[in-house]
């Protein structure tokens, strides 16, 4: 029969279009992926853990795992990022090599950029949030922890469909920003830049109900005692960060939908023809770009002035300046955005403006470094882990800050826009600002979230291999770049004369992922060989969160504290050193407790569904998946059951257990 | 009996360290309605700066037929005053009141969005559609938008009315009326700015 062989003939086309095919390292993608997923469906049938990931992680509320699983997805991206960093930096070690073909180093520079920055730097930013937060502030939990749920199941769900453009589909390959034309049917006619604007979009929202729920967690569920000056600064910090994305995060929303409706039923916003703009775009997405980078990196600054305070045993220097510094960041960058485009013709007034206000943030900045130079002044100061990467930082941002200036003057950017030299002014702010603020937090946070400590020669060997790595890589990229050598460029002849600093730094990116490798050592060491913390506070710290147990208990705190001080958990230790009597504590009572509800994970995967069809303009796949969005809406707006009490018997028997006495 | 288990809210004070979850959602939501106005802010930025984009083809004045658009904005304002009236007998403890009040708000939105449909409709059979110029993509968008929000609240008033039958007004309902009532406002205000900037403003 004819319409057999032309059946299967279309099935055929239709693999090859559906599945990437033709490369090498896709095709050993995907037998990773069915290898891995087979395994890991294989270890959880084995063992019998399918009930027990349901219950204790899949359906939890509980914002320490929620935050334990921001942390470990986010781990996971930052090694996919890193490995697309690798695969760029290996093409560009030497001249005319033909490693990744021009078309595949666009989309390898695309999805490094998104990973990088929403599925690596946002989420371990809100796992932080989640482990601390409520910790400092003496709550048992954040404001809405059902929400708390829903964010981290979009926020995993966004990248998972993100992460399948590999091998399915197609990547997208118009820059992490996709600025239109590139980014419209005309320049992208394939899916990968719909599963570029549906992984972002369905994540950014989850963001955007993340600041909305840390705002309220501070603002409402202080310790009693709290006041605004006794706020840790950590805890400052994200407060100045959720402020900068309820601000910044609706305008991304409608930015991508826009392209999307360009694309999907054929609107003009941002089109070269029928009256579209793409000024407008590249206005828009700044808009939401540059107080992007703040809410990434204020986070850091929070972590950074925790660590230098607790480890210099020595209250924060400046604290109000500090404070005063962060809200006035998360205020002015919201009108910088048109620095990133100096050269785009916006006339020499709107360029002063907005270089003006750029270099008006470098002071706020630069206060922060005096003060925490000045906490470390006659501090009795010790260097582990979290420390170090807190030094390590204040070189590397400084010479980042000052490129930044450079680059923030509108003559000279004329001069800078789009070379190397812009890809290492961000690359150091955002891995020496931001990364390395958050690996100091995960070192200094993790004996709090599991319950021992990281092990720390091997954590120096990684700390030293990563910042010698970064410097090597990035350095010459400087020089490459007041060269001449522009950004996303997939190779360059011998002629350039660029060989030798870009084969340097291609040598600084491996040791940085030989630093991964350590990290990734060390973890594992330690789970195997560290001796549990019995004392919920190994560092000496001086915030709340060192005052219970490690791990702390499922309600965190069996009495709510009442605090009188700045560091109130240090100042009780002195009063208790001195001899004094500690503060006394009510007694217990029930403790008001949610329930768990698998009602996020299921409506993600709806989100995640309707993106799916979206991006294949499959309604047949998006309407059903729009409906379970619905009803899991209303499934959650009608259940009336959603909280419990924990007796005062268990509150006994858990304390018991860590060794407290209550 | 079934939401005996909300009653200890009621005592549960800053000292033990509860909080009033309530009053947290509350909070919560004037939190959200700040972000949804920073996007119509959007929305209504781009309209404003491709409004006059119509790539050759009719523009604002010749294509909008006010009359219409005045009675749909009558119609929403007065469902703004229906909600406020549910308030009214949610305050005064009238379960009927508050139901039939909120069931005139719902119908009132549905008429609303009824008419908007209506003007979607007559408008892309006349050939202007969110694919004909700049213009009309942001019109679409932006008035759409606003209808989108609409009907969400139609269905979220619904659900809320089957609640309040079934459990009548407990604090989780009060909060529930006090919440949506804030929301129609909301989408009202915004509709001000619509039919002020796009409509009165574009035919004149
Ligand atoms: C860990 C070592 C890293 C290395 C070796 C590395 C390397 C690179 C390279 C080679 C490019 C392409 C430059 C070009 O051709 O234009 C790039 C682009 C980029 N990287 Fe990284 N990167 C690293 C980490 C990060 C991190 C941690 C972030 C963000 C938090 C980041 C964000 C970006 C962004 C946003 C781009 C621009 C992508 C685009 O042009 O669309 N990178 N990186
Ligand atoms: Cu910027």
């Amino acid at each position: 029969m004819r319409g057999g062989a032309s059946v299967i003939d279309s099935i055929k086309d239709f693999v090859s279009w559906f599945f990437v095919t033709g490369d090498p390292l896709i095709y050993g993608a995907d037998v990773a992926i069915v290898l891995t997923t087979v395994a890991i469906i294989f270890v959880l049938t084995y063992f019998r853990k399918w009930d027990w990931l349901w219950r204790e992680w899949l359906t939890t509320v509980d914002h320490k795992r929620v935050g334990i699983m921001y942390i470990i997805a986010s781990l996971l991206m930052l090694f996919r990022g890193g490995v697309d960093a690798l695969l760029m930096r290996t093409q560009l070690a030497f001249p005319d090599l033909k490693f990744l073909s021009p078309e595949h180093y666009n989309e390898v520079f695309t999805t490094h950029g998104v990973e990088m920055i929403f599925f690596m730097a946002m989420p371990l930013m809100f796992g932080l949030f989640n482990i601390a937060v409520p910790l400092q502030l003496g709550a048992r939990d954040v404001a809405f922890p059902f929400l708390n749920s829903l964010s981290f199941w979009l926020f995993f769900m966004g990248a998972m469909l993100f992460n399948m453009s590999f091998v399915i589909g197609g990547s997208a390959n118009a820059g992490w920003l996709s600025y239109p034309p590139l980014s419209e049917l005309t320049g992208s006619p394939g899916v990968g830049e719909d599963f570029y604007i549906w992984g972002v979009q369905i994540s950014g929202i989850g963001s955007l109900m993340t600041g909305i729920n840390f705002i309220v967690t501070i603002v409402k569920m202080r310790a009693p005692g709290m006041t605004w000056s006794r706020v840790p600064i950590f805890t400052w910090s994200v407060l100045s960060s959720c402020i900068a994305i309820i601000v910044a995060f609706p305008v991304l929303t409608v930015t991508l939908a826009l392209v999307f409706l360009d694309r999907f039923l054929g609107a003009h916003f941002f089109t070269t023809d029928g009256g579209g703009n793409a000024m407008m775009y590249v206005n828009l997405i700044w808009m939401w770009g540059h107080p992007e980078v703040y809410i990434i990196v204020l986070p850091a600054f929070g972590v950074f002035s925790e660590v230098v305070a607790a480890f210099s045993r020595k209250r924060l220097f400046g604290y109000g300046s500090m404070v005063f510094a962060m809200l006035s960041i998360s205020l002015l960058a919201y009108f910088t955005w048109l620095h990133h485009f100096f050269t785009m013709g916006s006339g020499a007034d709107v360029n002063l403006f907005f270089a003006i206000t750029t270099m008006i943030i470098a002071i706020p900045t630069g206060v922060k470094i005096f003060n925490w130079l000045f906490t470390m002044y006659r501090g009795r100061i010790t260097f582990q882990t979290p420390m170090l990467w807190t030094l390590g930082f204040i070189p590397c941002f400084v010479v980042g800050g000052m490129t930044g200036v450079m680059l923030s003057a509108a003559p000279a950017d004329f001069q800078f826009h789009n070379s190397y030299f812009l890809i290492a002014h961000f690359h150091q702010v955002l891995i020496g600002g931001a990364v390395f603020g958050y690996f100091a937090g995960l070192y200094y946070w993790w004996p709090k979230i599991f319950g021992f400590k990281l092990n720390e020669p091997i954590g120096k060997w990684a700390f030293w291999i990563w910042n010698i790595g970064f410097y090597v890589c990035f350095m010459p990229q400087y020089f490459v770049g007041l060269d001449g050598m522009t950004r996303r460029l997939s190779s360059y002849g011998w002629d350039k004369g660029w060989w030798a600093m870009n084969f340097t730094s291609t040598i600084g990116g491996f040791l940085m992922g030989l630093g991964f490798l350590f990290q990734v050592w060390q973890i594992a060491h330690s789970i195997k060989f560290m001796e549990k913390d019995t004392t919920g506070d190994p560092w000496g710290a001086r915030t709340l969160e060192w005052s219970i147990p490690s791990p702390a208990p499922l309600y965190n705190f069996a009495t709510i504290p009442v605090v009188t001080d700045r560091d109130d958990w240090w100042e009780e230790k002195e009063r208790i050193a001195a001899g004094k009597a500690p503060k006394a504590r009510p007694k217990l009572e029930p403790i008001h407790m949610p329930k768990n509800s698998p009602i996020p994970f299921i409506q993600a995967i709806c989100w995640f569904t309707v993106g799916f069809g979206l991006v294949f303009h499959w309604l047949w796949i998006a309407i059903p998946g729009f409906i379970g969005i619905a009803l899991t809406m209303l499934a959650h707006s009608f259940n009336y059951d959603t909280d419990y009490y924990i007796p005062v018997d268990e509150i006994k028997r858990t304390e018991a257990k860590a060794g407290r006495i209550v | 009996m079934a939401h005996a288990h909300h009653q200890p809210f009621a005592h549960e004070g800053g000292h033990e360290g509860h909080h009033d979850l309530e009053e947290l959602r509350k909070f919560g939501f004037w939190i959200f309605l700040i972000t949804d106005c920073i996007l119509f802010a959007t929305l209504f930025a781009t309209y404003f700066v491709l409004h006059e984009n119509t790539a050759g083809g009719p523009g604002a004045k010749e294509i909008f037929e006010l009359p219409g658009v005045i009675v749909e904005t009558f119609i929403l304002l007065t469902s703004s005053f229906t909600s406020g009236l549910a308030v009214l007998a949610l305050n005064a403890g009238s379960r009927k009141g508050l139901i039939g009040w909120l069931l005139v708000t719902i119908l009132l939105g549905a008429c609303f969005i009824g008419m908007e449909v209506t003007e979607f409709l007559k408008l892309v059979d006349e050939g202007h559609t969110i694919h004909s110029n700049a213009f009309l993509s942001g019109f679409f968008t932006l008035v759409g938008t606003h209808g989108m929000h609409v009907s969400l609240g139609i269905c979220w008033i619904t659900a809320l009315i089957i609640q309040l039958s079934r459990h009548g007004i407990t604090p989780v309902t009060q909060r529930k009326v006090h919440i949506t009532s804030l929301y129609w406002h909301f989408l009202d205000a915004v509709w001000i700015f619509v039919f002020t900037f796009v409509y009165l403003l574009g035919v004149s």
